[in-house]
């Protein structure tokens, strides 16, 4: 009979936790916690080969084709066999850009920088598939004008 | 020694006194079919995915690799096997190929490239080994399936087909020149032509 506080509190927690789960909750996942929702089509890669507006100048360009298993390692860089300055004449491809060939101090290299070496953790592909959540980001021109300069 | 050889030559040359001549050429038709197919049967089954991967160096290198790539996992469910890439489809290159092939042999009583370590070490000059080949064929072993004449332009990315129509067609280029490494991870590719 000893144990009672603890079997009290225990059941008063599970109690609360079936009140909280019992709650609508707004998640992405498109079904109860005990279902396994079917999940979306895979959609397709754009490969175009349309260059896209950048959102802000800053943004690292996405990639406008595939690149189903391009390889970037340490023993070969897929993306770099056309976009590297000495491809470039070859392939016609846009050279990466020449920040990448600066270090962190911004000396300039011969050849790709380390920290620049695995493209894909800027560049991305696009698909044609519907956002999951609303984008509420503004370009920074129509801040501008709304602002009224 | 030299007796015996006599002897047997002897023997050899002698017409037969007990079978018939329909006996022996019925019979020496039958066994060239049964020997013949033996042959041709065991050699085939040198060509399967399962003899292939039989030896844990092609089983958990190679054939791990292989198997996310489009020649393997794709949307019509044709597969390149092995032997479809890596053996010649010719009779006569076939053999040829396949007594290159007791290197490999060598290779895997002495175990060359028997642990992952080996293999990556080694991995270089395989692959050269590969690239020099289908260079030195013109790709033959692609086009049995990709022939030129039959690609439609149309259907290809712009990319695919601007080279397709200039690079390819002329024979300026062939296609191991820019697919390396499509059903393989690659090696070192630091100095190989066409990678940076």
């Amino acid at each position: 009979m000893k144990h009672l506080p603890i079997v009290a509190a225990l059941a008063l927690c599970l109690g609360v936790i079936t009140a909280v789960a019992a709650q609508n909750i707004a998640t992405t996942r498109g079904g109860a916690i005990n279902e396994e929702p079917e999940p979306p089509r895979m959609a397709r890669v754009d490969n175009s080969d349309i260059k896209r507006k950048r959102a802000y100048p800053m943004q690292p360009p996405t990639i406008p084709h595939k690149i189903d298993q391009y390889q970037v390692d340490v023993y070969a860089n897929k993306c770099m066999s056309c976009h590297s300055r000495r491809r470039t004449a070859e392939s016609q491809a846009p050279m990466i850009s020449v920040t990448h060939y600066q270090d962190r101090e911004g000396n300039f290299l011969a050849d790709i920088s380390a920290r620049r070496y695995f493209c894909n953790q800027c560049h991305v592909v696009q698909q044609e598939a519907a956002p999951l959540l609303v984008n509420e980001f503004v370009d920074i021109d129509e801040l501008l004008r709304a602002g009224g300069r | 020694m030299k007796e015996l050889i006599k002897r047997y030559w002897h023997t050899i040359s002698s017409p037969s006194k007990f079978y018939s001549l329909g006996f022996l050429t019925a019979g020496g038709f039958i066994a060239g079919i049964i020997f013949w197919g033996g042959f041709n049967t065991a050699m085939e089954f040198t060509n399967t995915e399962y003899f292939c991967t039989s030896c844990h160096e092609m089983r958990s290198n190679v054939y791990q690799e292989l198997q996310s790539t489009i020649h393997f996992t794709n949307r019509s469910g044709v597969r390149a096997k092995c032997s479809d890439c890596h053996v010649p489809h010719d009779w006569t290159d076939k053999m040829a190929r396949k007594m290159q092939a007791s290197k490999e042999v060598w290779g895997k009583i002495f175990g060359t490239i028997n642990t992952r370590e080996k293999f990556l070490d080694k991995r270089l000059e395989l692959a050269q080994h590969e690239w020099a080949r289908l260079k030195a064929n013109d790709s033959l072993e692609c086009r049995n399936c990709h022939d030129f004449d039959y690609m439609d332009f149309t259907f290809q990315s712009k990319r695919a087909a601007d080279q397709h129509s200039t690079a390819l067609a002329s024979g300026e280029k062939t296609c191991i020149d820019c697919h390396k490494g499509i059903a393989h991870e690659l090696p070192n590719m630091a100095g190989i032509e066409g990678w940076d």
